[in-house]
């Protein structure tokens, strides 16, 4: 198991090797120079060629290209053009609230879409499984950003019971502790702010959560009617227990496994949409940074943003194969 | 005995096939229907269109959607253009784009898988390592990086959606090719002194046209979100030009004054990749029920 788990992580190296390069190079192939866009136009060679020295812009590009392996390395990607901060430190500040938001269009995602996905998968044909099948099909036919804005229009702007832009109300929620609202205003016994963040969050993460909901719909119940014809499945039945123990606790276990595999890998589209999702009801979270460093042509911002997508990207996906051979004995490693 | 219970064995699966089949094509036949129709006004965009697409009338701005027969049947946006026309224009850009990158990546995407899993060694494990890296982006973020970098325009949104589209084509067709190449009948056609080039592209590639076309519905229905989720962060297709995407950006400041602007764009993108993903359902079921299609990945 150990072995397995050094061997995969090993082989992730000269893939995020890779892609550091290939975001290099597309960051020095792009047009336009980022010392005259930030020096501005009124500007003379001598002011560029120092800000060029400054920021190291005036190396070779393979030069470049090791320091900044070096520095990311320690997860240092250097200063921020536009906020003037170190980029970790500015993502740091950016990162709870996108995962506070992926962690809420999960559960929203896997709440509706398990029990629905088994409903319909073990009653195939039934008015059940055509509603389960309908749904699903519009969840994975639906672009998430659109919905954002057409629940922005229904529920907050004609029925005006929800708010359609950013985490919490402006003076409502106490001090930041973790970064992850709803923790920090639990860990204050504020329920105001909890009810208040809550209410916050619902839209984004259903709209972030449906394309995610659709597609584990779908698996489940496929999943479930592949496991209904095993021999195990029978002999339950023949055992005399009662369908809904034969469906929830033989079923449905056996069932799960390839969905949490789908869970894992939907994690990195679920990453992509909350950047546009983040940006529809400006979500302050590192999804909308990166549209704002993109505008502002702020380069380590864009690298360090992408970079940690990617790493997240690979991480999840590591872990969920290492999950998979834990869940199932049969899978050898 | 045992032919008896193998013939009704058989016969019920025929039976069952028969009652399945009628449900399948309903499947089929309303998503090809639905793609069929958008692909028609696609094509015929510019005799449909009442109005130029992109002629502003400052006097009628951001009217609200007239009905059926009217000057404005779905209403103007924020420039006074109309938003019928634009619809139609747009249903014809955002289908070439999609067509395009589905062509490109399936192209690209076949030849390596079958290069892949026909010759294997030092060049399957390249191919297969260029798969394992681009497929290490999280999806949409590789096509907004590259046209961050590239800047807008349709050949630089084509090649951004093509970097990963490629990829389920090349994975799928080279587990295929592995398995067809030690068939018999290429086997055969080997010792009848057939070169390699010859054996994949007569013998190998015309058993990879089915698994292909279902796996082109779904490119296509990610193509078109894709487009238009770039169109709408404003790294995709050029303003000016209009498809559903940047229709959908336009509307973004005016969600809460005019419904409609965001409405029919974003309505056109559902229900054409809804019917995609039926056919898709669909032809998956009737061609090669093996082929799992949930929809996950890109």
């Amino acid at each position: 198991m150990t072995n397995y788990f050094a061997r995969r992580l090993a082989g992730t190296v000269p893939v995020l090797l890779l892609i550091s390069l290939l975001v290099f190079l597309l960051i020095h192939a792009a047009p336009g120079d980022p010392t005259l866009l930030l020096l501005g136009e009124e500007t003379n060679a001598a002011e560029v060629a120092k800000a060029k020295e400054r920021w190291g812009l005036d190396q070779p590009l393979y030069v470049q290209y090791l320091k900044f392996l070096k520095s990311a390395a320690a997860g240092d990607f250097g200063r921020s053009f536009k906020y003037t901060e170190p980029v970790a430190r500015v993502i740091m500040t950016r990162l709870p609230a996108t995962i506070e938001l992926a962690i809420f269009a999960i559960i929203i995602a896997t709440l509706l879409a398990i029990p629905l996905g088994v409903w319909a998968g073990a009653k195939p044909n039934s008015w059940i499984d055509n509603l389960g099948t309908s749904f699903g099909l519009f969840g994975i036919s639906m672009p998430s950003f659109w919905l954002a804005i057409m629940l922005i229009l229904l529920l907050a702007g004609v029925l005006n019971i929800l708010p359609t832009s950013g985490r919490s109300t402006y003076g409502i929620a106490g001090p930041e502790q973790t970064g992850f609202y709803i923790l920090d205003s639990i860990l204050q016994k504020n329920w105001r702010a909890v009810w208040d963040a809550l209410t916050h969050i619902f839209l984004p993460a259903l709209a972030l959560g449906v394309n995610m909901l659709g597609i584990l719909m779908r698996v489940t119940r496929s999943s479930i009617l592949e496991v209904m014809t095993e021999d195990y499945i029978q002999t339950a039945r023949a055992k005399g227990l009662r369908e809904n123990r034969v469906i929830w606790r033989h079923v449905t276990r056996n069932a799960l496994i390839p969905v949490i595999t789908v869970v894992g890998l939907e994690l990195g589209t679920l990453l992509s949409g909350s950047i546009i999702v983040e940006t529809v009801f400006a979500w302050p979270g590192s999804g909308s940074l990166l549209i704002t460093a993109l505008n502002a042509r702020d380069y380590p911002l864009v690298t360090g943003v992408v970079m940690t997508y990617t790493l997240a990207f690979v991480s999840i996906n590591l872990i969920i194969d290492v999950l998979y051979a834990v869940v199932d004995p049969r899978i050898r490693y | 005995m045992q032919s008896l219970t193998l013939e009704s064995a058989t016969e019920e699966r025929g039976g069952a096939r028969l009652r399945k089949l009628p449900r399948l094509h309903v499947k089929a036949f309303t998503g090809g229907l639905i793609v069929l129709t958008f692909i028609l006004v696609g094509a015929f965009g510019p005799a449909l269109a009442p109005h130029d697409p992109n002629k502003q009338e400052l006097t009628a701005m951001m009217k609200a959607p007239q009905g059926i027969g009217a000057v404005h049947a779905l209403g103007t946006d924020n420039l006074g253009r109309d938003i019928f026309s634009r619809v139609i224009y747009g249903t014809r850009i955002s289908l070439l784009i999609a067509f395009a990158v589905v062509f490109v990546s399936g192209f690209i995407g076949v030849t390596l898988g079958a290069i892949s899993g026909y010759f294997g060694g030092k060049i399957d494990f390249i191919i297969q390592k260029l798969v394992e890296v681009v497929w290490a982006f999280p999806p949409l973020l590789l096509g907004i990086t590259i046209m961050a970098f590239l800047g807008q325009g349709l050949f630089n949104l084509i090649l951004a959606l093509v970097a990963q589209r490629w990829i389920p084509y090349c994975r799928v067709v080279r587990g295929q090719t592995l398995s067809l190449r030690s068939r018999d009948f290429v086997i055969a056609a080997q010792c009848l002194g057939a070169g390699n080039r010859q054996i994949i592209t007569r013998h190998i590639l015309p058993n990879l046209i089915q698994t292909s076309l279902v796996i082109g519905t779904f490119a296509m229905a990610s193509s078109i979100i894709a487009e238009a989720s770039l169109s709408f962060l404003g790294v995709g297709v050029p303003p000016e030009i209009p498809t559903w995407g940047t229709m959908l950006a336009d509307a973004r400041i005016y969600i809460s004054t005019s419904w409609w602007m965001p409405l029919f764009p974003g309505l056109c993108i559902f229900i054409t990749v809804l019917g995609i993903n039926l056919l898709g359902d669909g032809l998956r079921d009737l061609l090669d029920p093996r082929l799992k299609r949930t929809g996950s990945g890109l």
